[in-house]
């Protein structure tokens, strides 16, 4: 059973298999087809919906999620909200009619995805402690908007619409005033034990599932997970989903840093890295969607292991530890040892990615994170470099050089740092890095680059980096805007 | 930027016909001539527009999965589907010895077999249908075949194809005057070679139908299809059974773009077969990748030109051969391949040329219509011969299209064996005063010359960001250059409260083709557009239509509107004049007129007013009938193919773009960052709808040339088959200044409806100027005395790689040696 209000309206579902999605229950189960199906893969933003979830306070947050890759047990307690749930009657709420009097949809089919997204940034601002409410930035917009393709109209009107909206006068749908919102019937909501799919609370109840169930599947983000139901058809039909774990939601601070709990969402995670590491929170704005960064976690995209994923390369930079945790007990395992094999980890079958550690940048440290791909916006790397290092009295110091896609697995360059480690950062320097760069890693060809193409753009990454630092003296400042166009080189869009 | 001013005059050399401007008598209700929304608009917002998956459906519908084939050539030695029809909620199964009537679908030549034969052919071919009780159960089913497949080399170069004689159709020349002597006696020749990528279409919604069982040996399909008489009769010859047997209902499809113009026919025959056979309503809509994989893209183009100029950098002639990979089967290739072509030329005339055109066979799916239908593949090719006469002779490439614009003399004023406003297939280039006007504006608008000379200075002091600049025009032919697919038909009914009804043979897949017929019919009736109501388009309301395709729809199915309208009306004149003021004589029909929902009778003191409702009612009330058919065929248009020579085309439409880009030229990351557009829409019909078009085009042919690359592997199958490996635009590829304008003050010369001219696919071509200013970045890396070499897509990968590559020749090269591309 999973009781969670639609649109402002108790539901409660029972049977539901464990693998089935959120869309599926709208479409099929609940006979709600304004949401739509454009690739079940996450990837287009046709079935965009909004989930309210209570705040510490209590207070429903809305957030934009992928209906077609969101587990529908999930739900558990939340309110969903769908692009049938906007209007109040005939009245159209300023998302809508924005749309309509910008001419921003065509054949209509990709529009209440966009809605919906357009609704969370509405809400965003309506809720904001600021008065006014901040200015919608371009970064905003595509940070709103980047997950929902539009075929037909180019996205200047719907550009037009996101702009336009708040001069609307508002229009609250008629859900807005339901007390029960966010408060399950029960009071509280339930450990949600469906027998296939069970949603522990804590630490303990995971550990004792683990030991209990040790080949049941977690599930956190499902934003990967899900695609092995709704693209290759098999079935996911015994669930552990530690999204609302307690012990995996908490960031403990500590002086040498932060351990984060590995079923924090990446979006929960980016004002975390803000302030000590703003290029990697900078890189997780083109980290897929806004909708998947509300769902997928840091714990996910780490244990996933794939050779592509955008946080490990800058977290091996980082020297990033991970505590795993499991019926027989917690251990820590610096990262670097985590990645074994092409999506193969040290992870053992009944244990968990618990916590992930985050040391404090020491002074004088910097990063660097650059990340090639076809698109800018959720698209997934080619090559992603991260560069970690310390100067000290003109020499580069603890030089780390990390990579995805330039192996099977996400791997720091040995050789091509100890060319640069001690070494001022001049050309000879990072010629003999280079060179060393191209002997160690062996990227592959695939459909996101050639092997050819990665090694030259990783080697010229690397002078990037050099003519960074010469030019700038002080390459953490890469943002300023009185640069002289002789010193530019990176893009604006693509400077982290 | 995007208000519109009113229409001065007619400055186009000459006008034909009697077509009235659609601003001359704009109605204030939302006729024809104003913007107005999208006539769905707020059923697209609320989740209420319904597509084919959204329908309801009987309690007891089945839901089809189709079997695609794994290898892409090969003989099929073994299809066991016992599995699969013992497999859970399998209601039929189906394969080609199912088939009652014709096996083949192929659309206009045959060979798309609608399951595989003994012969495979591509990666997702279909072998066989399951009906179920469920979609999931459906697609599990599938994978339980047992498929034997004796595989054999697979073709997947068009090249290699075309070399080994491996044609769907035959070659096809244009040929125009001496060209080998052009080529002998011009003082500078170039030759180059470029590969231009493909296109998935992705429609956000995907291939879908539904099929019931009616009445006798009938069938009724939902379909979202371009093309629903096609459909119609290929559904009736795969049962066997009259047309008049099928019923096609098309609302709306969630995008279209061509790719549902012939290929949605085979999903539509197999759920129309498999609702025959089990008595009960079929759904059958294809999950992404398969659809992805099944279903044809843009064609891939490999072309080649080698062209001779004067110093002054204007074509003496030369010769032009395009390639299309054609995929399996002919489908519609043949004109696709003759529109890149017509196109080679674009907006320029080659002098004495001959344009060959090869449609190669390679084992994937069968490519098809896609918005610009082979034009902007052969287009590139000429813009890519543009920059390089700029880079030899160190012009700017604006000088050098500008002098080989099409004109009614040669620049320097001398007459030439080839008058320079005539085509390489022999038509007439009308409205040339247009076509400078248009560049000449856009030239100065963008500020193009202030911005290079911005752009050479900021280039000659930055090593590794580069901005690149580009203005390139489009010209494009309107009409089906199949000739008796310029016909349209339309049903008017009205109804006694005054209501009205407008079906016609278009189809809506978002562009608006509803919003602007009902514009008509408003126009034309002097009514609200409120009153004006379009419904499905069905097959049987208007018979053995045309596809909504090479933009046509509003040509055709608008004057085919008008029609019914005007006809209509004329009756009701006839009617009013008898019977209203019986006692006074009768109104005066001569100035009769409808207007602001009233029929108005003469002028003054002496007009009167009836409103619409009471004409309606009095016009019932005297057995005066109330519905009306419209037709309409476009004149003037034929082409020989014997001799490759005619006038295919009603009449051309216009546009430039002006581009700029930065690129970094360690990483190949680019960006565009402005964009300037005017194009030629005539006397629009709808300009709200018309700008949508036209920032659509250009961002959808941005994609084209940019993010978008489809990737086969080296056994044929394509692995960028969804959306988290094939890159249409995003939000944020939106150019951050983005201006956009429609051309004012030009009606369309040709009798068109109300002078508009057609928007669907010119301005797709407008974005060859990204690619262009690309090209003119990276050019910069060696003095723009190299012309690079930028095979499309063009994406950060080309980008380096030509950046490199250009890095190592100008190094390599002598100081002040000249070097083609």
């Amino acid at each position: 059973m999973i009781d969670f209000h639609l649109n402002g309206r108790r539901q409660r579902c029972a049977d539901v298999r464990a693998d089935e999605s959120v869309l599926e229950l709208l479409r099929t189960t609940l006979g709600q087809t304004g949401t739509k199906e454009g690739c079940a893969s996450g990837d287009c933003g046709a079935c965009t919906v909004a989930i309210g979830e209570p705040d510490a306070s209590g207070e429903l947050v809305y957030h934009s999620a992928n209906a077609c890759i969101t587990p529908a047990h999930q739900l558990e307690g939340c309110h969903l909200v769908t692009v049938e749930g906007l209007a109040e009657g005939e009245r159209l709420h300023p998302a809508q009619a924005a749309m309509v009097d910008c001419h921003a949809s065509q054949c209509g089919f990709c529009t209440p995805g966009i809605v919906m997204s357009l609704f969370t940034l509405y809400e965003q601002q309506r809720r904001s402690d600021e008065e006014p409410p901040p200015p919608l930035t371009q970064e905003r917009l595509e940070a709103a908007l980047g997950g929902n393709l539009c075929r037909c109209t180019g996205y200047r009107p719907i550009r037009d619409a996101a702009l336009a909206m708040g001069d609307y006068p508002a229009v609250d749908p008629a859900w807005i005033t339901n007390a029960e919102l966010g408060h399950p019937a029960d009071g509280q909501i339930a450990t949600a034990d469906a027998g296939h799919y069970v949603a522990p609370r804590d630490l303990a109840a995971l550990r004792a599932l683990k030991a209990e169930r040790p080949h049941a599947r977690l599930v956190a983000g499902a934003t990967d997970l899900w695609l092995e139901t709704t693209q290759q058809l098999k079935a996911l039909d015994e669930l552990i989903d530690v999204r609302r774990v307690a012990e995996l939601n908490a960031i403990e601070e500590v002086e040498a840093g932060w351990w984060i709990g590995g079923a924090m969402t990446l979006a929960r995670l980016m004002p975390v890295l803000a302030e000590p590491y703003p290029a990697f929170e900078h890189l997780m704005h083109r980290f897929a969607s806004s909708q998947i960064r509300h769902r997928a976690t840091l714990g996910g995209n780490i244990a996933n292991a794939s050779p592509i994923g955008d946080t490990p390369p800058v977290l091996l930079a980082l020297d990033a530890r991970l505590r795993l945790d499991g019926p027989r007990g917690e251990r820590e395992l610096p990262l670097a040892e985590f990645f074994l094999d092409y999506k193969r980890t040290a992870l053992a079958e009944d244990e968990f990615i618990a916590a992930i550690f985050l040391p404090r940048p020491t002074a004088g440290h910097h990063l660097k994170v650059w990340k090639l791909s076809k698109r800018r916006e959720d698209d997934i790397s080619a090559v992603l470099a991260a560069f970690a290092w310390r100067l000290e009295e003109g020499v580069m110091r603890d030089v780390h050089l990390a990579f995805g896609g330039m192996a099977a697995i996400p791997c720091r360059a040995p050789a091509a740092e100890a060319a640069l480690e001690g070494r001022a950062p001049d050309a000879e320097a990072f010629a003999a890095a280079r060179a060393a760069l191209a002997e160690e890693l062996t990227p592959m060809t695939d459909v996101r680059g050639s092997a050819e193409y990665r090694r030259l753009a990783a080697g010229n990454l690397l002078e990037r980096l050099r003519l960074m630092i010469e030019a700038e003296g002080n390459p953490t400042d890469n943002n300023s805007d009185n640069r002289d166009s002789a010193t530019k080189v990176t893009l604006d869009a693509y400077a982290h | 930027m995007r208000t519109l001013t009113d229409i001065a005059q007619d400055t186009s050399r000459r006008n034909q016909g009697d077509a009235p401007l659609a601003r001359e008598t704009v109605a204030p209700q939302g006729g024809a001539g104003s913007s107005r929304a999208h006539e769905s608009a707020v059923k697209h917002v609320t989740g209420r527009a319904a597509y084919i998956d959204d329908l309801p459906v009987p309690r007891d519908c089945l839901h089809v999965a189709i079997g695609l084939s794994p290898v892409a050539h090969g003989r099929l030695t073994r299809l066991d589907l016992e599995k699969v029809r013992a497999a859970p909620g399998v209601v039929d199964v189906i394969a080609l010895a199912d088939v009652p009537g014709h096996t083949d679908v192929g659309p206009v030549f045959p060979g798309d077999p609608l399951f595989a034969d003994d012969e495979i052919s591509y990666v997702g071919q279909c072998l066989f249908a399951v009906a179920a009780e469920s979609h999931r159960a459906a697609r599990l089913a599938v994978k339980a075949a047992v498929v034997e497949i004796d595989e054999q080399p697979a073709c997947l170069d068009p090249v290699t194809a075309a070399e080994r004689g491996e044609f769907v159709r035959p070659p096809h020349t244009h040929e125009r005057g001496d060209w080998q002597q052009a080529l002998g006696t011009a003082p500078h020749v170039l030759e180059g070679e470029q590969f231009v990528g493909g296109q998935e279409h992705f429609y956000l919604e995907g291939q879908a139908c539904l099929a019931q069982p009616t009445e006798d040996e009938g069938v009724m399909v939902y379909t979202s299809n371009q093309h629903p008489s096609e459909t119609q009769k290929l559904v009736a010859e795969v049962l066997g059974i009259p047309f008049h047997a099928v019923t096609m209902e098309m609302r709306r499809m969630g995008g279209g773009f061509g790719g549902k113009e012939t290929q949605a026919s085979p999903w539509a025959c197999i759920a129309a077969l498999l609702a025959r056979r089990t008595g009960r309503a079929t759904k059958l809509r294809l999950p992404r990748a398969e659809d992805t994989r099944a279903t044809g893209k843009r064609h891939p183009f490999h072309n080649r030109y080698r062209l001779g100029f004067d110093d002054r950098g204007v074509l003496a002639g030369g010769e032009i051969t395009v390639i299309g990979d054609c995929g399996y089967s002919p489908d519609l290739s043949d004109a696709i391949v003759d529109r890149a072509m017509f196109h080679a030329d674009n907006a320029y005339s080659l002098g004495a040329a001959r344009v060959t055109g090869q449609r190669a066979r390679t084992h994937t799916a069968s490519n098809t219509a896609f918005r610009g239908f082979g034009g902007p593949q052969g287009m590139m090719i000429i813009e890519q011969a543009m920059d390089d006469i700029a880079r030899h002779l160190g012009e700017d490439p604006l000088t050098i299209r500008q002098r080989n614009l099409y004109r009614a003399t040669d620049p320097d004023g001398t007459p030439r064996d080839v008058t320079r406003d005539i085509t390489h297939y022999g038509q007439r280039v009308e409205q040339l005063a247009l076509l400078h006007d248009l560049i000449g504006q856009l030239e100065e608008s963008s500020d193009y010359w202030a911005r290079r000379r911005e752009i050479t200075a900021f280039n000659a002091q930055s090593p590794i960001i580069k901005k690149g600049l580009a203005l390139t025009p489009v010209k494009f032919g309107i009409s089906f250059t199949v000739q008796h697919l310029n016909q349209a038909g339309a049903l008017l009914l009205v109804y006694t409260d005054g209501s009205v009804m407008i079906n016609h043979g278009g189809t809506e897949m978002g562009q608006g083709l509803h919003t602007k017929v009902c514009q008509v019919v408003a126009r034309e009736l002097g009514l609200d557009l409120e009153r004006v109501r379009i419904s499905a388009t069905r097959t049987d309301k208007v018979p053995n239509t045309s596809p909504t395709a090479a933009s046509s729809g509003a040509d055709l199915n608008g004057q085919a509107a008008r029609d019914a309208a005007a006809k209509l009306r004329e009756r009701l004149f006839d009617f009013a004049a008898t019977h209203f003021d019986r006692d006074a004589g009768g109104l005066d029909r001569e100035a009769m007129r409808l207007e602001d929902g009233h029929l108005v009778a003469g002028i003054g003191e002496a007009e009167r007013r009836i409103p619409w409702g009471e004409l309606v009612q009095a016009a019932y009330m005297g057995r005066v009938s109330l519905s009306e058919k419209g037709f309409y065929a476009t004149p003037l248009i034929h082409y020989d193919r014997a001799t490759g020579r005619g006038r295919p085309f009603y009449y051309y439409a216009y546009g430039a773009a002006v581009a700029e880009v930065e690129v970094d030229t360690l990483s190949g990351e680019y960006r565009v960052s402005r964009a300037d557009i005017l194009h030629d829409v005539g006397d629009s019909l709808s300009p709200a709808i018309d700008i949508g078009q036209i920032e659509g085009a250009f961002i959808q042919g941005m994609g084209w040339l940019t993010s978008e690359e489809l990737v086969w592997n080296d056994a044929g199958r394509l692995v960028t088959d969804g959306p988290a490996t094939y890159k249409i635009p995003a939000f944020g590829d939106l150019p951050p200044t983005f201006n956009v304008d429609l051309l004012q003050g030009h009606p369309n010369s040709q009798a068109s409806i109300y002078r508009s001219k057609a928007v669907g696919e010119p301005p797709f071509m407008l974005a060859i100027s990204v690619w262009s200013a690309l090209r003119d970045a990276l050019a910069s890396l060696a003095d723009y005395r190299i012309s690079p070499a930028l095979d499309t897509p063009a994406t950060p990968e080309r980008v380096l790689m030509a950046a490199e590559g250009l890095r190592a020749r100008h190094k390599a090269r002598p100081v002040d040696q000249e070097e083609p591309a």
